[in-house]
């Protein structure tokens, strides 16, 4: 699990910083029901143009419902939403400068692949010839040239994925939505189209939306995650801020794994905090300052990866250090995980990099290790 | 399996100089004759039941009419040379082509049945979508509504349309008791009350394929074209109807053919307006006694018929190849 490294902070890349940005999409207080159950509730959300904005979160969440609401299939119970200035209420989804990629691509199966590339376009009723031009340089962006005349079943799963895609950007909307674009692809090929999606992306300047429940997905593909559970946004921000500091445990736990140390303040000032943890059976302390009054039981979020392990005690012991027992080992090319076991009883996940391939001291099942981590290593979590 | 090639017990070697076969292919040689008979079964089925009967239709279609028992000459005879002599009588079919009256039947029937089918299609496309796009749970029942009718004899069912169509049947009587007309609308023995009790009989039929097609159909297809621009009934038009294009194919052909031939209905509520090849072939061979001409009709029938399917065949494989 690593965070893609975006651009440096700049308004331009980053408009969401600016405060005097309008946002190109706004989504305000809208609610979708089913019955007794409310399948979205109260999202509110702004996304700039040309952003690539990932809605994550489990299954049932919420967020293919937020997406359908933005195509037009589903009417919010509550709440209004914007794209480029029109309110999108009442609008069917044939008269929405949206268009949606689905999660099982929906291609045409009686239509060839340049007939569903055209269909858009042919609905618009545009001229023949722009038609041919339109369709053939897409699907030249989408390297599907040679397969014009093919029909859906006679594509791979990443072919076809691809006519999808051409099918819904040759219209160029001002939006496009795309419903776990990549969940049918096998690892591979999702690693490789992940990065063709985002230079297409770039190169047509559309505003895209995508659903998934990948967070990998997400944290490679997006300018800004909103993470959903239960139907709310519960955090947004850039892939960075989402995994190095997560808003809640709920967030700090779907993204990545994690660690959570249960304790209760004893010591802080504006740039520190000592958190006493009888899980962890040490002292916590972070280098940054919480809102939340002394004695405060709240919980202190630490990576697996951002933990240390040793068979020897490190220079200062005390703070943020605990001793465990090694319970188990998974291997896992670059990196291995250690499941340690320390006295509270608590299980922790340390990952450690495969530096060398055999290493004489490598530690190994049931022995006695150290573990510690640096202040500025741990989030504390009141939610 | 070091020790020098033995056929094994039970093997016998033809003429000693065959080596030992492969296990295998002994295993299939001797599963091959079981297999043979059970396709054998219905292959004789069809011979004893389908083929036999045809050829004996086909051979009377090429006799003479005699008055004799039975009413018609046999095709095969020894002269008084001693030859064995074969006589075909293509007069029948001469017959049948020169009188103006088998033209306008076979005609007819063409109309009639083409007629129902397309009725049928139209009454049950939407019959069809909507038991497909009905909640699961509705599904079967709905279409165990469709096929209820089966459970009742077919002739009954056509003798109750009697009771319903009659000058003082029940239509009638209410449309009268209603005062909305003044005297019975005379609806038995004429084409309407045929068209009626074909489109009638044969509606499940045509939604059953239809419905066949409809429910595979992916309903996110109609949600990806809307998406695109295109409004609902265009939508239907592009992607519903050529997507549903083999069940009405299916449906059509379903409805169409048995139609062509029908009998029971046009005679129970035709009157003598309706022409078709059934009942023309009934009076022929009951009325007329005359053998090998309604051999003849029927023939031509069945030419009539094949002509048909085989056009309905190309017209499903194409379908099929653009889907």
């Amino acid at each position: 699990m690593q965070a893609s490294d975006k651009p440096g902070p700049t308004t331009a890349a980053e408009p969401w910083r600016d405060p005097a940005a309008v946002p190109y999409i706004r989504i305000r207080d809208v609610s979708r029901k089913f019955g007794d159950f409310t399948a979205v509730d109260g999202v509110t959300l702004d996304i700039h143009r040309q952003e690539l904005f990932c809605l994550l979160g489990g299954s049932g969440c919420g967020k293919s419902t937020l997406l359908r609401m933005l195509a037009g299939f589903e009417a919010p119970s509550s709440g209004s939403i914007f794209i480029d200035g029109q309110d999108m209420a009442g609008i069917p989804p044939y008269r929405r400068p949206v268009n949606m990629m689905f999660q099982s691509y929906a291609l045409f199966p009686h239509m060839t692949v340049a007939d569903n590339v055209a269909f858009g376009l042919k609905q618009e009723r545009v001229p023949k010839g722009e038609i041919r031009e339109r369709v053939a340089a897409m699907l030249e962006l989408v390297k599907l040239g040679p397969f014009a005349r093919r029909k859906p079943d006679q594509l791979s799963g990443g072919q076809k994925q691809r006519v999808a895609l051409a099918r819904a950007l040759v219209k160029q909307p001002k939006l496009l939505l795309l419903d776990e674009p990549l969940g049918a692809l096998d690892r591979k090929l999702r690693e490789s189209t992940q990065f063709e999606l985002m230079n297409i992306q770039d190169t047509l300047g559309i505003t895209f939306i995508v659903v998934t429940h990948d967070q990998e997905e997400a944290m490679t593909l997006a300018t800004r995650i909103g993470v959903m559970d239960q139907g709310r946004i519960v955090q947004v921000g850039t892939p960075k801020e989402i995994y190095e500091f997560p808003g809640s445990r709920f967030v700090a736990d779907f993204i990545g794994t994690v660690n959570l140390f249960e304790g209760h303040i004893v010591d802080e000032d504006k740039d520190y905090v000592r958190i006493e943890s009888a899980e962890a059976g040490c002292t916590i302390f972070v280098d940054h300052g919480v809102a939340a009054p002394p004695n405060a039981a709240l919980c202190v979020a630490v990576r697996p990866e951002k933990i240390t392990l040793g068979h020897a005690a490190p220079a200062r012991t005390g703070e943020n250090c605990v001793q465990g027992t090694v319970e188990g080992i998974a291997y896992m090319g670059d990196m291995s995980m250690f499941n340690v076991r320390l006295p509270s009883g608590k299980l922790v996940k340390v990952t450690q990099p495969n530096l060398v391939r055999h290493a004489e001291d490598a530690i190994t099942w049931d022995q006695r290790v150290w573990l510690w981590w640096d202040p500025a290593s741990g989030v504390v979590l009141s939610a | 399996m070091s020790q020098p090639a033995q056929p094994p017990p039970g093997t016998a070697t033809a003429g000693g100089a065959a080596a030992p076969r492969p296990r295998a292919r002994a295993f299939t040689l001797r599963l091959a004759p079981g297999r043979g008979c059970v396709i054998a079964v219905p292959y004789l089925w069809l011979a004893a039941f389908f083929m036999a009967p045809f050829l004996i239709v086909l051979k009377i279609s090429f006799a003479d009419q005699l008055m004799a028992q039975p009413p018609y000459s046999a095709l095969l005879a020894w002269s008084e040379q001693g030859y064995l002599t074969l006589k075909l009588n293509v007069g029948n079919y001469l017959f049948l082509a020169r009188d103006a009256l088998y033209w306008t039947a076979y005609l007819r029937s063409l109309e009639i049945a083409f007629c129902s089918a397309l009725l049928c299609l139209l009454i049950g496309y939407p019959m069809a979508y909507a038991i497909a796009r009905a909640d699961p749970a509705w599904r079967g029942m709905l279409l165990m509504l469709v096929v209820l009718p089966f459970w009742t004899s077919f002739l009954l069912r056509v003798y109750a349309w009697i009771g319903l169509l009659n000058n003082n049947g029940a239509i009638n009587n209410l449309l009268l008791a209603l005062g909305l007309v003044d005297r019975p609308i005379v609806m038995m023995r004429t084409n309407f009350a045929v068209y009626v009790g074909i489109v009638y009989s044969y509606l499940p039929f045509m939604i059953l394929p239809l419905y066949a097609t409809l429910e595979k159909l992916d309903p996110t297809l109609l949600e990806a074209a809307e998406d695109l621009g295109c409004r609902p009934f265009r939508a239907f038009l592009s992607i519903t109807l050529p997507l549903s294009l083999p069940g009405i194919i299916a449906g059509f052909s379903l409805v169409f053919i048995p139609a062509l031939g029908e009998f029971v209905i046009p005679d129970l509520l035709g009157g003598t307006e309706t022409l078709m090849v059934g009942k023309v072939l009934w009076d022929e061979f009951f009325a007329n006694r005359a053998w090998p001409i309604a051999s003849a009709v029927a023939m031509a029938m069945l030419s009539l018929v094949l002509v048909i399917m085989v056009f309905q065949h190309w017209l499903e494989r194409r379908a099929a190849a653009r889907a």
